[in-house]
């Protein structure tokens, strides 16, 4: 959930009156934000690098508001006054309109070596904006928001902004060998080949997250204006020349990415913020960008759309009873102009809401206007007979029985390494069935455990100094390998025991399996019975290791541990282990 | 414990007294150490109700070490009269007796002695009269014999100020008869024994009393791991609301029945290496409902069932990827996908609690893996109050007020729903939290660390109380 910090001064005037800290809280909460903390910079510094470090830095005051992943609206203080504004019904949701230039509009022409690295490009211009510092800082902020958030940090889509009155159309986006791009890049005092730029990023604490995108591709997508300067080279870095400063008049946006649909929502976002700073406000001169099949198409889309609901609708999916004009306004309140035509309401969605694809959202939007707090709590009148999974209620009543034998719970992790399953066990790991993780952060999560027995071990070597002996179980479940399941794999329960102590116990863990064979309703015996054989285990001190047969099926084992396992677990005293398979028992 | 003839002894005492005795004035009397007699009276007070004895203190003076130094010998000034002879003694041969500095201001000032400074051979020391009496070493001798209250209290305080007397405290017991007195003792059981049962001698005998005031043995038991505890609660909890429990006994998800299914995006973030653990082997699931698969890569690429769709490249490679899954809301999908092959939709609660995986950043309260509550209604016409209503049942079942702050809950998509070949207006509310967190927040533990893993303290394994979560 990303977290907008906004300065409390400038978002009270802009909403044209005071909250106390409390009020606001409130205002967020019925609007389905969270005022997630009340703070400012010096106090951030201070926390974060001690307060030597905050010395000097600013005390304004600032909100920090936790906002829905997917309200990218949101995100700046523009939107977020308007949507409460709008909320408050103080103003009314403004119409964005793109306008066409009484000259030809901008062109930006996409060539095709594009398509190897980055293949699509949206732009739309600014004209006549009016910034001041703060309107300034709110607008590179929210580029930044958008980069963190729907842009992927700048995977799917990178924004570039421009100072219109520095550079001249036709704009051309292509991509070149990194080799042959030459420019002064953002805040440098000399150019650079795109090649030296990335050599000399890789040490920027900023833009070194985003060089992987495109560094290893055999071009680089860059933008020239007709004269042949360098605009941006997406998604890394703009170009000096064209940068825009507090006395940039006329803006010059484009967004170019992997994800279509992505970068025209940016584009409409960022443009549909800051047009009301434009000197007519709300509106977006169009540029034509030109595909390289010769298809041209008009940006920024700003489309508007028209879904068709019935208050019944809203009604049944919250459980409220409201009229057709009531949830008209619930909905206009939330920025989604609705007016009921006949039986019908129809509600349209601007180019601000990419986030509500389908009515379900359009509910979610009423019930927040309705006030989460005011809708009644109901029972379903769902009846149903409830069931236990047959494996879990076995393992429920075993170990309780397990307990009652003496021996005490632990409970271990699924996740271990290589080593924990094979070597230390005396095996192989290229003879264990095991699943393999791809992206483990530490050797602690290289696998996903195929016995439960180094958890165990682990667990005594933890407890060295509890008073012997030391006897454990766990019922778990570990992963194998196995192809016959969709996935190649499946989760086997078992359960493992262990008897730790200066003498190695095994009648103790024998006894335990005759209890448990008791339990589970298995005699002793050949046949239908259960009977033990002597096995041969690496993990299993020699001689010391049985097979144990369940109607003459192999289920586990059970032994006096090898001496080169105890040691390889860091422990000390001799101890004897049960491990079974119990899935036979269902 | 005292022996037989001491006990005895201090008994024989008592009886001699009607209304009781001091246990120090019992010491003097028999001449030991006032401890022994003090712990002869405890031996007797545990034989039951043959003495009672109640605790004093008393306050009297002792000689100082000093004290019974003077007692002994004279008092300093006593020693430096005694010291000089007829033709008296040069003042500095004086001041090297071991009492002559002390000695000599004493008896100046109370005019034994008298000194010639003038004197040839240097200040000489004469004794002024004849015989002293030695009153300092006459009080310290009378406090000696026990007679400490004929001084009086401004000499008793003059000799302390000298170092001389000291006051100490003492604890004894005021012995008197108890019920069943008797000056003899007769030898306690410590224990009934069958042979007591079966000949009836236990009716003449004594029995050592308990001593209710210790622990009992410690038992050697077996003991149930706190969370599961916990999550035996949840089960019974659910079971109690009509759940039926889902077979989450599947770690190995495809991504598409852990993202896809749930109209997640495949760009979004949770899909992303830093979050979710991707297997290397096996690293692609191979087997789907093909029909259905193709349902889901149209509503994510172009939408339908009244959505826009995601309107992205949907691809069926990043579907196969297995990942270790990262919530139990797979299983979810994959029973209401089996619901909706029913020949006739039935409404259903499901429940499950089980492991699921993280790949993100570990900290006090984040392990890369945890368990997950997760209830799920699905039936005709459900409403947001419903799932208010049934979180509301079961968070009061649990005993938390606060539960916003532990889970979440909403209502599935319909692009999640209608692929899966429900039918329309079949809603399904859900909801979800971690095992870990309330459990936490229940027995106040700050480390997760301290509750999972081989590494917890198995002490605190031992020690864990029952698991009641509504009390």
């Amino acid at each position: 959930m990303p977290t907008v910090s906004v300065r409390k001064d400038l978002l009270f005037q802009a909403l044209g009156r005071e909250y106390t800290d409390d009020e606001f809280d409130e205002l967020c909460f019925e609007f389905g934000l969270e005022l997630d903390e009340i703070t400012s910079e010096k106090e951030i510094i201070s926390r974060e690098q001690g307060e030597v470090k905050s010395e000097g830095a600013s005390d304004i005051i600032l909100y920090k508001i936790d906002v829905p992943a997917n309200r990218y609206d949101l995100l700046c203080l523009e939107g977020l006054v308007r949507g409460l504004q709008v909320f408050k019904e103080r103003a009314l949701t403004p119409r964005y309109r793109r306008v066409c230039p009484s000259g030809n509009p901008h062109r930006l022409i996409i060539t095709e070596e594009t398509v190897a690295v980055r293949p699509h490009a949206v732009a739309a211009v600014l004209r006549n904006i009016a910034f001041t510092q703060e309107r300034y800082d709110s607008f590179i902020e929210l580029q930044e928001k958008l980069h963190q958030n729907v842009c992927r940090k700048r995977a799917l889509v990178a924004i570039g902004t421009h100072d219109l009155d520095t550079i001249s159309g036709v704009f051309t986006y292509t991509a070149k060998p990194p080799g042959d791009i030459l420019f002064k890049p953002l805040n440098q005092t000399k150019e650079y080949t795109a090649i030296k730029l990335m050599s000399l990023y890789k040490s920027d604490s900023h833009l070194r997250h985003y060089l992987h995108i495109i560094e290893d591709k055999p071009v680089f997508p860059v933008i020239y204006d007709s004269n042949g300067i360098v605009l941006s080279m997406p998604p890394i870095i703009n170009g000096d020349h064209s940068k825009i400063t507090l006395n940039t008049k006329n803006v010059f946006i484009e967004c170019t990415g992997t994800d279509l649909t992505k970068a025209k929502t940016v584009l409409d976002i960022i443009v549909t913020m800051f047009s009301e700073y434009c000197k007519e406000p709300f509106t977006v001169e169009e540029v034509e960008v030109v595909y390289p099949d010769g298809k041209t198409l008009i940006y920024p889309e700003l489309a508007y759309r028209t879904e068709t609901i019935t208050a019944d609708f809203i009604n049944k999916a919250v459980g409220i009873n409201e009229s057709a004009e009531s949830v008209a306004q619930m909905l206009t309140r939330m920025c989604l102009r609705s007016e009921v035509m006949g039986d019908h309401i129809q509600v349209e969605i601007p180019p601000t809401r990419s986030d509500v694809i389908h009515a379900c959202d359009i509910m979610e939007d009423a019930a927040i206007a309705y006030g989460f707090n005011n809708i009644i709590h109901t029972t379903p009148h769902t009846y149903t007979v409830s069931n236990q999974l047959p494996l879990n209620k076995l393992t429920e009543l075993l170990r309780h029985d397990l307990a009652a034998s003496g021996f005490t719970e632990a409970l271990t992790f699924a996740l271990c390494s290589q080593e924990d399953i094979a070597d230390k066990l005396g095996k192989n790991i290229t003879d264990i069935e095991a699943v393999h993780i791809a992206n483990p952060k530490t050797a602690e999560f290289q696998v996903a455990r195929t016995t439960l027995l180094p958890g165990l071990l682990k667990t005594v070597g933890a407890n060295k100094k509890m008073p012997l002996p030391l006897k454990l179980f766990e019922i778990s479940d570990v992963v194998l390998k196995d192809e016959s399941k969709d996935v190649g794999a499946r989760n086997n329960r078992r359960l493992c025991a262990i008897f730790y102590n200066k003498t190695p116990g095994f009648e103790v863990i024998h006894g335990l399996l005759d209890r448990i064979m008791q339990l589970l309703e298995v005699k002793p015996g050949q046949g239908e019975g259960y009977r033990i054989q002597s096995a041969s285990d690496a993990t299993y001190f020699p001689g010391r290791c049985a097979e144990i047969f369940v109607r003459d099926k192999s289920i586990g084992r059970l032994g006096v541990l090898h001496p080169d396992v105890i040691s390889r677990f860091e422990i000390t005293m001799p101890c004897s282990a049960l491990d079974i398979d119990i899935e036979h028992f269902l | 414990m005292a022996d037989n003839g001491l006990l005895e002894s201090v008994l024989q005492h008592v009886e001699k007294v009607d209304d009781g005795v001091d246990s120090q004035a019992v010491a003097i009397s028999l001449g030991l150490d006032h401890q022994t007699v003090v712990g002869a009276v405890k031996s007797l007070q545990a034989l039951g109700d043959v003495i009672l004895a109640e605790q004093r203190t008393s306050k009297h003076w002792e000689l100082t070490g000093e004290g019974a130094d003077i007692a002994e010998r004279g008092s300093h000034e006593a020693r430096v009269f005694g010291a000089i002879p007829k033709d008296g003694l040069l003042q500095t041969e004086l001041m090297k007796l071991p009492s002559g500095r002390v000695g000599f201001s004493k008896a100046m000032s109370s005019k034994w002695i008298r000194m010639d400074k003038g004197h040839e051979g240097g200040p000489r020391v004469f004794r002024m009269v004849e015989t002293i009496e030695d009153v300092v070493r006459q009080k310290l001798l009378l406090v000696r014999q026990g007679k400490s209250a004929e001084l009086e209290e401004k000499d008793k305080n003059e000799l302390k100020k000298r170092k001389l007397l000291t006051e100490v405290t003492v604890k004894s017991y005021w012995i008197t008869k108890g019920g069943s007195f008797s000056t003899s003792i007769t030898k306690q059981e410590t224990e009934l024994t069958a042979e007591m049962i079966s000949s009836g001698s236990w009716r003449d005998k004594k029995f050592k009393l308990y001593n209710f005031d210790a622990l009992g043995m410690a038992l050697d038991c077996g003991h149930l791991h706190p969370l599961m505890k916990v999550r035996t609660q949840f089960r019974q909890i659910f079971l109690e609301m009509g759940f039926t429990e889902m077979p989450t006994n599947n770690f190995i998800e495809s991504s598409f029945w852990n993202f896809d299914s749930l109209f997640q995006p495949q760009q979004h973030p949770a899909r992303d290496q830093h979050d979710t653990f991707f297997l290397s082997d096996p690293a692609l699931a191979h087997e789907f409902p093909q029909d259905y698969l193709e349902k889901v890569k149209k509503v994510h690429t172009e939408g339908g069932y009244g959505s826009q769709g995601y309107k992205y490249d949907w691809k069926l490679e990043e579907a196969r990827k297995n990942v270790l899954r990262t919530h139990t809301t797979a299983v979810s999908a994959r029973m209401l996908y089996r619901l909706a092959q029913q020949e006739e939709f039935t409404p259903v609660k499901y429940f499950s609690i089980d492991r699921v995986f993280r790949n993100e950043t570990l900290d006090a309260t984040h392990l890369a893996e945890f368990h997950q509550i997760e209830g799920v209604v699905a039936d005709y016409g459900l409403t947001l109050g419903d799932l208010m209503g049934v979180l509301h049942q079961f968070f009061t079942k649990l005993g938390l007020k606060k539960w916003v702050e532990v889970g979440n809950s909403g209502i599935f998509r319909p692009e999640m729903l209608l692929p899966m070949g429900l039918p329309e207006g079949v809603t399904v509310i859900a909801w979800g939290l971690s095992l870990e967190r309330p459990t936490m927040i229940k027995y106040g533990i700050n480390n997760i660390r301290e509750l999972v893993g081989h590494k917890v303290n198995l002490q605190m394994v031992y020690d864990s109380p029952l698991c009641r979560l509504d009390s």
